[in-house]
This record gives C-alpha cells, structure tokens and sequence, in this order.
C-alpha cells in the first residue's frame, strides 16, 4: 500500500470537507439570517461579540456551535436509541461523502478520487439522507416525528427519480459521466462564441435538476418534511447538536447542490474566451480553481433567493408536481435530446 | 493492488473522514451537555397537550404506492444513465446506427405506458377531494 498516496488523500479530505465546505456551510447561515431579515425588511442577528467586534453578526454561526455544543442532548421515553443516535449521523456523512468526487481544478491532483462513474456516486451515496430523515423521524417515538418522516420519505423518493432522469441527458450529450470529463467536455465553444456548457445544451434538464436538487434538501418550497412554522417535522425531538446537525446538513447540501451544477451545467472550473497559453501555468490554476469556487457561491445564492422568495406548496401540489409535472418533462427531454443528437 | 483502485481507497478515506465528523460532533455534544432528565422533558412533544396516540401504528398504503413506484422509476433511470452514456457511439452506423434511438424510444415509451397506466388509476392523487370524488365514484357505479 502507498502510504504516500494515503497521506495525499487524507490531507485533501480534510481540506476539502473541513476548510471548504463544513466553513462555507456556516457562513452559509449567517447568510441565510441576514439575507431573510434584508428581505423582510429587518436588520437580523448583529449582536455576537467578541471585544468590540461585531462583524455584522458574522461571530454568530461560532456561538451557535458553542451554544450547540453545550446542551442537553436528551433522549424521549421509548425513543429507539441507536437509530435516534444514527440518524443525524447518516444525514451528514452521507452528504458530506459526495465531495469525494467534485473536481475542484484541472488535472487529478484537484478532485480527492477521479472516478469514472463520480455522477453515479453522487446519486448512491446521497440517497442515503433519506435514511436519516425516514429513521430519525420513526425512532423519536413522536406522531408529529412520524409524520414528517413519512412526507420526508415520499417526497424525496419522488423527486429523485428526476434528479436522477435529468442527468441521463447531460450523460448523452457529452458521453461520459465522470465528473473531470464532464468539465473537460464543457471546455469548447459553440459556434466559435457560446461556451458548450451544460446549461446552454441541455436548458430543460438544467431547470428540473435545480427544482429535484432543491426538493431533495427539503427547502422551501418544498420543506413539508419540517415545516417550521405550522407543521412538526422529522426532528420534532430532536436538541442540542443532534438537531444542529441535520441543521447543518441542510446547508453542506446547499453547497453540494451547487458544486454538482456548476460541475455539471456550468462548466465546472473551465474560464470560457481565456486562452491558456502564454499565461504561466500557475496563476491559470488558481484563477480557475477560484472561478469554480465563486460558481458554488453563485449558485447558494441563487438557492437562498428561491427559499426566501416562494411560499410554501400544500402536500398534493407537491406530489403532483413531482410525478405529473417534473417526470413526465425530464422523459420528454431525454427522447428530444435522443432525437437530437441522432439527426446531427 | 494496481493503481486503477486508488481512487476507491480515497472514496473509503473520504467516507471514513465523513462519518467521523458526524460521529465525532455527536459524541463531543453528549460529553459536554449537561444530564438533567425529567419526566415532562422525556415525554413525547406534542405542543403541550397530553399524548393520546401512539405512534407505532399503521401508516397510510400510499407511502407504500410511493415507494413502489420509486422502485420502478429509479431501476428505469438506472438502465437508461449506460445507455446515455454509450449513445454516441451507439448511433455510429458500424455500431447500432439509427436503431439505437428506436431502441431507446422503446424503453421509455413502455414506462411511459407505465406512468399513464398508474396516473389513469389515480395512484399519484393526494388531494382529499380527488380522493373522496373517486370514491364517491367507484360507489356509485356499484
């Protein structure tokens, strides 16, 4: 075994989960406060402190942690403890596990494991949230808990089918479903101007991915399975970190949500009109690794203006949406794509 | 071990790192809280009324229908990502050539009979009044 390789790895697991995604998914919702209290007219969190800085309220996602940190993390009378334990558990390592296979720049040296088939990987191991959500609402022994995992388990079985289907025309269209090639394909220009990226060929499949990704992350407004003001959802009895966890959970979807479209629709770390040659190799490295980064940011926040913008659906507007609405569209779209690209 | 499974053993380290983080929060958070348990607190919540049901029951069948049908719809979508993949070269005419788009057609087109077959039974109603008016049908055509 090379031990080297091993240390490379661990090394870049840790960068990638730890410096990248667990801090930008707690910026992420220090974000997300002030930028529904800009929305709603208000001022939001501001009062953290450390000394006398304050830094617009940015020291508060580190007193949540240590607030978290700090609590009581009960467990109710006939609750099943070891799924009770388990759940937010799954929901986090499971979503945390799909960066493996994000490329983050050009070459290998980028992405923690280059997988041939990374999109499949993707969908496989960021199934498993629904175990989280299904087995954390069913164990708290909470008809309220019951509830929410129920219309959790359903919803999102149901709008992963066309998460799923609305990849399969991306996979045609550049032949590959590794998530480097992908990026590799979206390098080129149509028609000597356009870049080839996935958004611009495959329009349709961009749009339903977007509304599937962001169903999966039970946000509104699609969040039935919590529902914070009026319905009690999954993690009714849940507290302390166990609840901040999936907490947590929602937001590193958020920014996996938006590395898989920027990768996939968005072209990933390429620069569209920059030619390569004759600026030194480093500098074009780190501006396309920073042009990937500043797509992920662009991306949360289109998802945070969406939250914060739509009202929630009533239940069967949801699973109408899902199976009448969105299934049939993502099958029309991958027969037009097959047509398509059998004529050209 | 060749190389070609290097990328797998960083998959495991990734997974491994993943759960230790999740793993690791949680145990940190039980040594840290406090311990103070009460009869009220370990009682299920229900915005403070008294509990009258409990929740180890039977659930409604179309949860069940739903994941049936997520059964099916997946495995489609499972088959369909080699196909997409291989599609390009598929259509060469040393290859399938233009069968290749009949053959996908085909595929989709009998799920798609699948999928009109179950909307047509009203398996993917939720609304209460298309629950109650198909009902109220079905008995009256009895």
């Amino acid at each position: 075994m090379d031990w080297m390789f091993m240390l490379i790895a661990l090394l870049k697991v840790l960068v990638v989960l730890v410096v990248f995604v667990l801090m930008l998914g707690a910026v992420l919702t220090w974000v997300e406060r002030r930028m529904s209290a800009l929305i709603q007219d208000r001022l939001g969190p501001n009062r953290a402190q450390i000394g006398n800085v304050r830094a617009w309220g940015l020291l508060h996602p580190i007193a949540d942690m240590f607030k978290a940190f700090t609590k009581e993390d009960f467990v109710p009378a006939g609750a099943n403890r070891m799924l009770f334990f388990l759940a937010p558990a799954i929901a986090l390592a499971s979503t945390l596990a799909c960066f493996a296979v994000i490329p983050f720049g050009p070459g290998e040296h980028f992405t923690i494991a280059p997988l041939d088939s990374g999109m499949l990987f993707i969908i496989a191991i960021g199934s498993f949230g629904i175990y989280g959500v299904a087995l954390g609402g069913w164990a708290s022994n909470n008809n309220f808990g019951l509830l929410g995992a129920l219309r959790g388990a359903a919803q999102l079985v149901s709008y992963e089918v066309t998460m799923g289907l609305n990849l399969v025309g991306v996979f045609a269209v550049f032949g590959t479903m590794s998530l480097s090639q992908l990026v590799l394909g979206q390098g080129e220009l149509l028609w000597g101007w356009l870049p080839k990226w996935g958004v611009v060929v495959q329009p349709v499949g961009f749009v339903l991915f977007l509304i599937a990704s962001m169903a999966e992350n039970k946000r509104a407004p699609f969040d039935l399975p919590e529902g914070e003001s009026e319905i009690i959802g999954y993690f009714a009895e849940f507290s302390a970190m166990r609840f901040a966890t999936f907490f947590l959970t929602e937001f590193v979807e958020i920014v996996l949500i938006a590395a898989i479209a920027a990768t996939v629709f968005f072209g990933g770390w390429q620069i569209p009109w920059l030619d390569p040659q004759g600026v030194a190799g480093g500098f074009i490295t780190v501006a396309q690794i920073g042009f990937f980064v500043f797509k992920i940011i662009a991306l949360c926040w289109l998802q945070m203006l969406i939250r914060w913008t739509l009202p929630r659906f009533r239940y069967d507007q949801l699973m109408n949406l899902g199976w009448k609405v969105l299934l049939p569209l993502s099958l029309a779209n991958i027969v037009v794509t097959a047509i398509v690209l059998a004529l050209s | 071990m060749g190389s070609e499974f290097l990328p797998y053993v960083a998959i495991i380290i990734t997974i491994v790192v993943a759960v230790g983080i999740a793993l690791a929060i949680l145990v940190l958070n039980a040594v840290l809280g406090p311990k103070r348990p009460s009869e009220a607190k370990m009682g299920p919540f229900e915005c403070g009324s008294d509990v009258v049901d409990t929740p180890r029951k039977r659930i409604n069948v179309r949860f069940y229908a739903v994941a049936i049908f997520f059964v099916v719809f997946d495995i489609e979508a499972l088959f369909l990502i080699p196909i997409a993949v291989a599609y390009r070269d598929l259509l060469q005419p040393q290859h399938l050539g233009v069968f290749a788009l009949f053959a996908l057609l085909l595929f989709i087109g009998v799920l798609a009979i699948g999928l009109w077959y179950v909307w047509g039974k009203g398996a993917l109603d939720w609304a209460f009044d298309a629950l109650t008016s198909s009902a109220a049908r079905s008995d009256a055509n009895e």
